[in-house]
């Protein structure tokens, strides 16, 4: 019997877990490490930030789906990685520290033969002097990265509403915590959402609303923007960004990185090197990304996490980290099967991979201040890349040490994409889009670097229809309910 | 004075494309977002089925 552990139950290490433990059946065994009792559709977050969904409404219990689909399953959190084994240990074994199951602080070795990564991120408030280090859920603003932290944003909300009621004019900030940030597209989708509610309620007049990012232009999402076909055109995502903050009446500043957080006070620097300042009655910056700071040691105990591990906490793969200059860029430098290239049994999935680099184009202001959107390795190519790296290590697993291994690179996939502008079945608005591939490939599609046939948006009803499905839907299959496999990821 | 117009007024705003009262009345219109529903999932299904 083999044993195949995941780190980690969001998307990609829910969806590499509950497809292995299908694949693979009782012969062999699948273990789930997460310091989570509950798994969260977190896209769905945002309305549960603006108090048009609950915590329960996003979040559901693991422990239950897990038994039923045959996973063992630790409420801990990771370690330490210790692919050659140690002292008693002849096999490769990962050190854990419960976090539940009435075992918290307790910690366990758990042999492996086969380890899958898909920690996600470290949320990173410390990089910001204010944003929340220590809190984990906002100083002086809020966040919706968790169901916990929508919760308290949403009634941190509702008392700035109440004050506009009351005649009062109340300023929102909403974007990005530090210049290298990503993830802006749930930021997007909060302040409109924001400005739906606000209008809904009656209060849009007494409501400055303010968009603050790092992205070097409206609509970039950390992907270096988009090209999509529309009325006949092939308009930049800027044109279509653009026209959603002017027609919606938010004011933005781009290229900003926030250095410094206060009660009711952001300072930034622009990517021109000026600094600024910008005050606000209610904040919502979501923080950088990090590892989760997993270390790594060999079987003398010598730490090698420098060798497993990029310097940004994320778990090395089969891409090409050389560093080399934007114009040098290629589709070829993303990992194709996220394996790591020093110990074949490991593999990471989702946001916990390092990418070989960003995807926008790099920026720095005059002072050397990096600014620029980190790629987005969420959503539809992460519970792609979980289900291929399950698919790789079940073959390995059965057919032995030289089976083929999948492969899911960013720069060959699509994704769709939906951020909501507004909830309300009959009023709500969402921009659809998709994008073929992630990762634009000049080399292919000289000029845009993607498909336009298969790159488009637009805004509207039906988005927010989708949407809505999509929340259900995505809640139903990861609670392995009959048909689940059906459902793509 | 369009309603519509009136953010064009605003310096940053003056250089991007707003949309005119019929756009807005198809974005929610039932029958045409009935349609661009079947439409976007159609687009969708296409780019899912090259990406697996």
């Amino acid at each position: 019997m083999a044993r195949l552990v995941v780190l980690g139950g969001g998307v990609a290490g829910h969806t590499a877990a509950t497809f292995a433990a299908k694949w693979l059946g009782s012969q062999h065994e699948v273990v789930v490490v997460t310091p989570n009792s509950k798994w969260n559709w977190i896209p769905s977050n945002i309305w549960v930030g603006v108090g048009q969904m609950t915590r329960e409404d996003v979040t559901f219990e693991l422990a239950p789906v897990y038994k039923k689909g045959g996973i063992t399953y630790k409420q801990a959190k990771a370690v330490s990685i210790h692919p050659e084994g140690g002292e008693n240990h002849e096999k490769s074994f990962v050190t854990i520290e419960y976090t539940g199951q009435n075992k918290a602080g307790e910690t366990e070795e758990v042999e492996f033969d086969y380890l899958i990564n898909a920690t996600g991120p470290k949320l990173n408030f410390g990089a910001t002097p204010g944003l929340g280090e220590g809190s984990q859920i906002g100083e002086h603003t809020v966040s919706v990265c968790t169901a916990d932290h929508a919760v308290h944003a949403s009634q941190e909300l509702k008392k700035v509403f109440e004050k506009a009621k009351a005649g009062e004019k109340q300023k929102i900030l909403i974007g990005t915590g530090h210049g290298m940030c990503t993830c802006q597209g749930a930021a997007f989708e909060y302040i409109f959402n924001i400005e739906h509610e606000a209008r809904k309620a009656g209060v849009r007049d007494n409501i400055e609303l303010k968009w603050i990012s790092n992205e070097p232009f409206l609509g970039d999402f950390g992907m270096g923007g988009l090209h999509m076909k529309v009325g006949g055109y092939v308009v930049s995502s800027r044109l279509f960004a653009e026209s959603l903050y002017a027609e919606r009446d938010v004011e933005w500043i781009i290229g900003a990185h926030v250095n410094k957080v206060e009660a009711g006070k952001v300072h930034y620097e622009l990517l021109d090197g000026s600094m600024g300042e910008e005050e606000f009655d209610f904040a919502m910056l979501i923080p950088p990304f990090a590892g989760v700071g997993l270390k790594a040691y060999d079987k003398d105990g010598n730490d090698i996490t420098d060798t497993v591990f990029a310097p940004n906490g994320f778990m090395k793969v089969d891409a090409d980290y050389t560093p080399k200059p934007y114009e040098e860029w290629k589709a070829s430098d993303w990992p194709r099967t996220y394996q790591n290239p020093t110990y074949k049994n490991l593999f990471a999935a989702g946001i916990a991979f390092a990418p070989p680099h960003i995807i926008s184009k790099p920026a720095k202001s005059p002072n050397g201040t990096v600014i620029n959107p980190t790629p987005p390795r969420t959503g539809m190519p992460s519970g792609i890349i979980g289900k291929a790296v399950a698919h790789s290590v079940c073959d390995l697993i059965t057919k032995g040490e030289n089976a083929h291994l999948h492969e899911a690179s960013m720069a060959e996939m699509g994704a769709a994409c939906v951020a909501s502008a507004g909830k309300g079945i009959l009023d709500g608005q969402a921009a659809a889009m998709t994008v073929y591939p992630v990762v634009p490939d000049f080399d292919k599609y000289p000029g845009t670097g993607r498909d336009t046939d298969y790159t488009f948006g637009e805004i509207g009803l039906a988005g927010h229809w989708i949407k809505h499905i999509l929340h259900h839907l995505f809640i139903y299959k990861a609670k392995l309910n009959p048909g689940w496999t059906m459902i793509p990821e | 004075m369009k309603v519509e117009e009136l953010n064009f007024a605003k310096e940053k705003f003056n250089t991007t494309m707003i949309p005119g009262k019929t756009a807005r009345f198809f974005r929610t219109c039932l029958i045409w977002q009935f349609i661009r529903f079947v439409v976007i999932n159609i687009k969708m299904i296409i780019v899912v089925g090259k990406s697996h």
